[in-house]
């Protein structure tokens, strides 16, 4: 494990299936990590400490005071819980997806033209919002992570707007075991979507630019080109 | 190590998916649909199956929507295999007709109904039965409590949020000798796993993609919390998809028309792309799906039953249209080939599987 000097605190809000996923990758990248849910502490105490060995359960309020880096892990539908004010001034990767299940048979947090992430960066004024961690599935993050080496690794695209931050966000998903591919903006975000063809995809860095460059081809390809004519 | 027969279990599951007609490709009738499975669980029966489970959907492809209903039936020419549901899913149901629909098939059976409790996959009964799923966690809460207390045969003083409140109540009919055997199916959520460990409930991991060996560390959850509770952990289970045939041609053939639309049709209601063969083939060889000739298949579980730590598997048959021919060929390999062979490879710890 490499060492946790002058590593950022990592942050993650949801302590479900993602949520203990991303605490794992964060704690075996070597960054101190911190977990947190709706419920107290004590509540998700025992499945941080088996599912995510080295991370602390902590309160949201905690969490948000002590992490320099936060990422999102909770069920969409509940983003209106999420401190505005404890995130202010931070880089917050938004690893959230519409999942119709639990967040509502209607998807009324993106629409072709304006993705999820861009929702949130509207609710997080004061925070730097870059999407990141939501096109692979949860057990794919599991099993892919550090497999091979640069170039053959697994790719996470990331999509933000400002480039600092991006680069930040890269960095993450570098030394958590993945290969960076970057989106020129928040907005292309809507790429890495549920009805997307990159939803899901488990694949190396070429393979994922490849997806990304026949996009403009696939069903919600289509369906953005339209709505922007129509704007 | 070496694992004694008697406390494996080998069960056989069923979402109650509509066959596709032999001659026409189309789907049968529901009616036909359902016969097909009481068809089905007298082979089962016969050919040593331990226990069949059966889950509620409310969705176009599948006939099943009231498993118990269909558990009736086949209690009525069956002997000796388990009934149970896989999942009842009691967020959106009334935990108090729940458990006398339960007792009643118990009693119908002479004692072997199961009930698996879930908050269950798909969510389409919580519109349908007037639920809100903004309360998705708080209803399965609460309506777990009152079964459990339900589940312990006496008089009842209840008051919840969201349930009926009851002073002094017997619910019937009573359960002879025994409790109903409950079981809760969880699908890697870490809470439901200590929620039922805290009950004292054995857990049935669904595990529908990926390695199998991803799911070791819920095992160990579920054991912890089980020792924090202060009881010692009851023995869990899994279940997982797969097509089981003479020849590994033939069976690869069937799982990727059918399973693989299945999959796919239930994938894109949540927005993930079509499945890629290459995800498929890893699937098939390391990954969840049971895939191949008895041997093949045996030699799979009794690897991923070791590397999971269950004493429980339950195949999944039947996905996606498959024809009733097709079904019927896994269950009777099932039965007469892959279980006894799987007792067989985990008693000698002798078998080997990439």
């Amino acid at each position: 494990m490499s060492t946790t000097m002058n590593k950022p605190v990592i942050g993650i809000l949801g302590a479900g299936k993602l949520g203990t996923t991303l605490a794992r990758l964060s704690t075996q990248a070597g960054y101190p990590t911190l977990i947190a849910s709706s419920k107290p502490a004590s509540k998700i105490a025992l499945a941080v400490s088996v599912l995510a060995p080295g991370a602390q359960a902590v309160t949201a309020a905690e969490l948000t005071s002590q992490a320099q880096i936060v990422i999102l892990a909770l069920p969409l539908g509940k983003y209106q819980t999420i401190s505005r004010q404890g995130l202010a001034g931070k880089l917050v990767l938004d690893a959230m997806n519409y999942w119709w299940e639990v967040d509502g048979k209607e998807n009324i947090f993106s629409t072709p033209t304006h993705s999820s992430s861009e929702l949130i960066q509207e609710f997080l004024g004061e925070s730097t919002v870059v999407k990141a961690f939501n096109h692979m599935g949860y057990h794919d993050l599991d099993a892919e992570v550090g497999q091979g080496k640069d170039g053959q690794r697994k790719a996470i695209a990331i999509a933000g707007d400002d480039a600092a931050t991006v680069r930040q966000a890269a960095q993450l998903v570098t030394d958590f075991g993945f290969d960076p591919v970057i989106l020129p903006s928040l907005a292309d975000g809507i790429m890495l979507e549920p009805g997307s063809p990159l939803f899901g995809a488990d694949q190396p860095k070429a393979q994922l630019q490849e997806m990304l460059a026949a996009f403009p081809e696939s069903k919600l390809g289509k369906e953005i080109s339209t709505s922007n004519q129509d704007s | 190590m070496t694992t004694s027969d008697k406390q494996l279990v080998f069960g056989l599951d069923s979402f109650g998916d509509v066959p596709d007609d032999l001659a026409t490709d189309a789907p049968v009738s529901y009616e036909q649909a359902l016969q097909q499975i009481v068809t089905e669980a007298k082979l089962a029966d016969q050919v040593g199956v331990d226990v069949l489970a059966l889950g509620e959907h409310h969705r176009p492809e599948y006939a099943i929507s009231s498993p118990e209903t269909v558990l009736a039936a086949i209690a009525a020419v069956t002997d000796r295999i388990k009934l149970s549901s896989g999942v009842t899913v009691l967020s959106s149901d009334d935990p108090v007709r729940v458990y006398e629909r339960f007792a009643t098939l118990d009693a119908l059976s002479n004692g072997r109904a199961q009930i698996m409790l879930g908050r269950g996959s798909f969510t389409e009964s919580f519109p349908l039965f007037g639920y809100d799923l903004e309360n998705y966690d708080e209803l399965f809460e609460e309506k777990t409590a009152l079964f459990n207390k339900l589940l312990a045969g006496g008089t009842i003083d209840w008051e919840g949020k969201f349930t009926q409140k009851l002073t002094d109540v017997q619910v019937y009919p009573k359960l002879a000798d025994h409790q109903l055997e409950t079981y809760i199916g969880v699908g890697g959520t870490p809470d439901s796993i200590i929620r039922a460990a805290y009950y004292d409930f054995p857990v049935i991991l669904a595990i529908i993609g990926g390695d199998p060996a991803r799911f070791k560390p819920y095992v160990e959850l579920y054991q912890r919390a089980s020792a924090q509770f202060n009881h010692p952990a009851k023995p869990l289970g899994m279940h997982s998809h797969g097509v089981i045939a003479d020849s590994a041609e033939e069976a690869y053939e069937i799982a990727w028309k059918y399973l693989r639309r299945s999959m796919d049709r239930i994938g894109s209601d949540r927005g993930w792309a079509k499945m890629t063969k290459e995800r498929f083939d890893f699937e098939v060889k390391q990954g969840s799906y049971y895939v191949g000739t008895p041997e093949h298949v045996a030699r799979k579980i009794a690897d991923k039953m070791t590397k999971v730590g269950v004493k429980r598997f339950d195949f999944i048959y039947g996905a996606g249209g498959q024809t009733a021919p097709v079904r019927e060929k896994t269950i009777q390999l099932y039965g007469t080939q892959v279980i006894p062979r799987v007792k067989e490879l985990l008693k000698s710890g002798e078998y080997h599987y990439e």
